[in-house]
């Protein structure tokens, strides 16, 4: 275990998971108490069309998989502002059409694309130096944003029509705050695939929110849970030689479980 | 002197085809209080969000203390009739009333520095909101999270929220919904005594609640049909202001009376 970590991409997946966690459980909080988890759903899969425009005209990933999910997240918080009630059927519309982009534009690529399933689930093992820049630059614009417009953030959150009265701009700020959940969501495809990245933001998050007074102590909370399964998932998925992305989001469903019981308990003393 | 803090003239407004209010006129004197009643769907938050500028009029104007809404909002307290929160939203009862402070308070006090360490909140804004929350009795639990409250209490918090920033409106869209007859009144008592120093202008069901302490009921089905006590409540006189829809106005008090 401990001669691994002079391995230059087990250090790489190592400080990759903590960036990744981190920004993860950070918008995971704001996607939850937002009521954007659905959306973000949709923003991850529809990516998937990123990945088919990368390998169908030879771009890089990062690029295309970021632009891809901006684009559907502006076109969601276009359409959640505009057509509230219908944004369910908007939003499944652009989770399969997305994915089906992909799936044409791969189908349509000469050669083999073995490595497809590494998208879907995550290949942290294979990290670069330049995927964690992104994710670091990342993580740094997040944490900057949720400081600088805490009271914005938190009275959108709240109660968003208030908050317009009072001189905020409620679409601005949704419309950040979805951008920053798809950019997140296209780092963490790396490390956990794109089906389970919804998996990775909610349940750290599920556990924070329990224990939270505030919205800031839940954004603390819930990446230090996103943190602690992220690692513990890493080591198990080495040690058992295991998909890392996997049982990561297994170590975290087991978290929640404990977490169950322990609160249970609780409640019956 | 009493100049008018709400003027509404000639209004008329639809959602899409839907009609919701049809020529509404009236207007509302300062300190006087006034209640809003009349059946679901009559257009009560239609005509609350006309006053907010959350919605602009097909036609008529909406005048709140002689400027357009939007522009007098900062003068104008606003506790909504549900809001669909998740109660287990992690958000303080201090986090809450804060989120009502006065714009050049928030400015004032965030600096770009400031800002880095958003949760905590400056002296001047802690003991802003703890004078405001115990205008309505809730000082004690100005650290509580805001789900663990009863529905009478959260809704006193609401109301502190709105009257963070003085007011000299205060429009409270049907804020006893939910609560006890007990809570009920007291929620009114807290009204009548914060009329001493602004307007109130509350929606409600209950013609019976809001006769013992109203000056001025306002009946909308679509139309409006209002009932001036002057400085008196229902409670004190019935005398009719016999230049509207008197007739309607007496069927609509029998029918709704206990
Ligand atoms: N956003 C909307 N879009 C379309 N129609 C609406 C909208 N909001 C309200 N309406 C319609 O306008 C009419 C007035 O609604 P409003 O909410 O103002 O009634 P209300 O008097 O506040 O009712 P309640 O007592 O149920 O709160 C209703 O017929 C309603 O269906
Ligand atoms: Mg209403």
């Amino acid at each position: 275990m401990i001669e691994a970590l002079s391995y230059d991409f087990v250090q790489n997946a190592l400080i990759a998971g903590v960036l990744v966690s981190i920004s993860i459980g950070i918008i995971g909080a704001l996607v939850v108490v937002n009521r954007m988890v659905f959306l973000a759903g949709g923003i991850a899969h529809s990516s998937y069309g990123g990945i088919g425009l990368a390998i169908y005209f030879g771009i890089p990933m990062a690029l295309s998989t970021s632009l891809f999910a901006v684009a559907s997240a502006l076109l969601i918080s276009w359409l959640s502002i505009y057509h509230k009630n219908r944004i369910d059927s908007f939003i499944g519309l652009i989770w399969a059409v997305g994915m089906a982009i992909g799936i044409v534009l791969v189908d349509l690529s000469p050669g083999y694309h073995g490595d497809l399933m590494s998208y879907l689930f995550g290949s942290i093992m294979a990290v670069s130096h330049s995927d964690i820049w992104i994710m670091t630059i990342l993580l740094i614009t997040i944490l900057l944003f949720v400081h600088i417009f805490y009271r914005e953030i938190l009275a959108i959150s709240y109660d968003s029509e208030y908050a317009s009265l009072r001189g905020i701009k409620s679409h601005l700020f949704y419309t950040l705050i979805l951008v920053l959940s798809a950019l997140s969501v296209v780092v963490a495809i790396k490390v956990v695939g794109l089906i389970l990245v919804i998996a990775m933001m909610t349940i750290p998050t599920f556990i924070a929110e329990k224990l939270s007074k505030s919205l800031y102590m839940m954004m603390i909370l819930s990446a230090l849970f996103a943190f602690v399964f992220t690692m513990l998932g890493l080591i198990l998925s080495y040690i058992f030689d295991l998909t890392s992305g996997a049982t990561i989001i297994l170590t975290s469903a087991f978290g929640m479980g404990v977490y169950g019981v322990i609160s249970y308990i609780k409640s019956r003393i | 002197m009493s100049s008018k803090v709400i003027e509404i003239n000639n209004v008329n407004f639809s959602y899409g085809k839907q009609k919701a209010l049809l020529n509404i006129t009236f207007d509302v004197k300062e300190h006087q209080f006034t209640a809003v009643i009349g059946p679901n769907g009559g257009g009560k938050s239609t005509l609350v969000k006309l006053m907010l500028g959350l919605l602009e009029p097909n036609s008529g104007s909406v005048k709140i203390l002689n400027m357009q809404p939007k522009n007098a909002r900062e003068f104008v307290g606003y506790v909504p009739q549900y809001i669909d929160v998740n109660l287990d939203f992690p958000i303080t009862v201090l986090d809450v009333v804060m989120m009502g402070n006065k714009k050049e308070h928030l400015k004032e006090s965030i600096s770009i520095f400031k800002r880095l360490f958003p949760i905590k909140y400056s002296d001047i804004e802690i003991k802003c909101a703890y004078s405001t929350l115990q205008k309505v009795g809730m000082q004690d639990y100005i650290d509580r999270k805001i789900g663990d409250l009863s529905g009478g209490q959260r809704q006193r918090v609401m109301i502190a929220r709105a009257l963070c920033s003085h007011p000299k409106l205060l429009i409270l869209d049907e804020p006893t919904s939910n609560i006890d007859p007990q809570g009920q009144k007291e929620i009114f008592e807290l009204l009548k005594e914060l009329n001493r120093d602004l307007t109130i202008f509350v929606v409600s069901h209950d013609l019976a609640v809001v006769s013992e302490y109203a000056q001025k009921i306002i009946y909308i089905n679509r139309e409006a049909f209002v009932h001036d006590l002057g400085n008196d409540t229902l409670g004190a006189t019935s005398k009719s202001n016999g230049h509207f829809c008197q007739v309607e106005m007496m069927q609509m008090l029998k029918g709704l009376k206990r």
